[in-house]
């Protein structure tokens, strides 16, 4: 979707602020709000793409008003309310209001570690073979779903060359919506910041972003 | 969210030992001194660094880094001649395994929207400079893999240990906004 997180090349956000030892956490509650949200991803009633996306999905004036935690806790109140495992009602009266479903898969203290060591790999074996090869010049297509996308806007319609290949894997597009994981091709795509920006930019930058097969086609073709 | 933690508690969906480990791990263990180890290690055994360079998520996870959020790792290495900078424009893709949690500048708006125009104006809000000729390459985090920037190491580092070296290795320099810099000020 074209929304407020979709931020690169915009203007007017001012100069980076970095803070001198910054803390992991700057409240209990972000704490709390980074647990929860890792804990009940664990069952596997969404996954990484749909989290993201009830992140994302939101008026640009409120996603730009949340702090991150908040954005979290927001996303994280959406999926639970979408798949009818806590309702709002439910958060305001702070205890549940009817029996809950059962839910297997609960992150347990001792699977923790597991967990994080193992993380969750996104790579899958190909079906196919890629259709671009390392040095193609490729065009990013000029796409604009409503839905879940990881090809920022910044890139879409601009002409870049392959720079690496990364295996096949899980597309977002589809694991956002419910429609499987469908494993695509993954490349490294390259632009110079020129056929990004203008004439004006610096000519000694480059910028690439991960781009896999669907978002692509050859740069001959008229977008 | 306390409303929504007892909710949860409560309905069984939740383990709350599990959230106290989860929240223990990353403030107290996992954390940008294992990328320095990294960085420390690759800049002292060149064997080590190819293999970083080529086959960076095995080579990471044989010094003990690996999992959640740095599943698919890549290393970039910065040169005299060119800069790396890593940024997440859609979201806050960072890699976990070896920096932690990332700082609030890395997921906030200036930083997402102006690291992959200008680069070289997000180095200098952090104070640093480099020649107008040096190359920049900025990583636009879209997928599932994420990215650490192997920075050069310092002269006036010679005979240093391991661990010496990796104490001058801050999360910033292995993003691509800082530089390692030595004690006395000096740095490159």
């Amino acid at each position: 979707m074209n929304g407020a997180h979709d931020m690169g090349g915009s203007h007017g956000f001012g100069p980076v602020v970095p803070e001198v030892r910054e803390p992991t956490f700057h409240a209990e509650w972000e704490r709390r709000v980074f647990a929860l949200t890792m804990a009940a991803g664990r069952p596997g009633k969404w996954n990484i793409d749909m989290g993201r996306f009830a992140r994302e999905n939101r008026p640009a004036a409120d996603y730009l008003n949340k702090s991150y935690y908040e954005i979290w806790l927001a996303g994280l109140e959406t999926l639970l309310a979408e798949r009818g495992l806590v309702s709002a009602d439910e958060i305001v009266a702070g205890h549940p209001l009817g029996e809950p479903e059962r839910v297997d898969g609960i992150l347990r203290q001792g699977d923790v570690e597991t967990l994080l060591y193992r993380g969750r790999p996104t790579e899958r074996p190909a079906s196919d073979q890629a259709r671009f090869r390392i040095g193609d010049r490729i065009r990013a297509k000029n796409i604009h779903p409503t839905t879940h996308t990881r090809l920022p806007r910044y890139v879409r319609g601009r002409a870049g060359v392959i720079e690496s290949l990364h295996g096949c894997h899980v597309f977002p597009d589809t694991n956002a919506l419910g429609q499987g994981e469908n494993p695509q091709w993954l490349y490294t795509v390259r632009f110079n910041a020129r056929d990004l920006w203008g004439a004006d930019a610096d000519p000694n930058l480059s910028v690439s972003v991960d781009a896999w097969e669907p978002y692509l086609e050859p740069a001959e073709q008229v977008p | 969210m306390r409303a929504l933690e007892s909710v949860l508690t409560q309905k069984g969906y939740i383990e709350p030992a599990a959230l106290d480990l989860l929240i223990e791990t990353y403030e107290k263990k996992i954390g940008p001194h294992n990328g320095a180890r990294v960085v420390a290690k690759a800049w002292v055994d060149e064997e080590f660094k190819q293999r970083l360079l080529a086959e960076p998520t095995p080579a990471i996870a044989s010094l003990g880094y690996a999992g959640f959020q740095g599943e698919h790792m890549v290393v970039v290495e910065n040169t005299p001649q060119l800069h790396n900078m890593v940024v997440c424009t859609l979201c806050s893709c960072y890699p976990w395994p070896v920096l932690g949690l990332p700082p609030v500048w890395y997921k906030s708006a200036p930083y997402r929207s102006r690291a992959v125009v200008d680069p070289r104006g997000v180095l200098r809000d952090f104070g640093v400079e480099l020649p107008a000729d040096t190359e920049f390459r900025v990583w636009d985090s879209t997928s599932e893999v994420r990215y650490l920037v192997l920075p050069m190491r310092p002269l006036g580092t010679d005979g240093w240990s391991e661990e010496r070296l990796a104490s001058i290795v801050t999360r910033d320099c292995m993003i691509g906004t800082g530089l390692p810099t030595l004690p006395d000020g000096g740095s490159r």
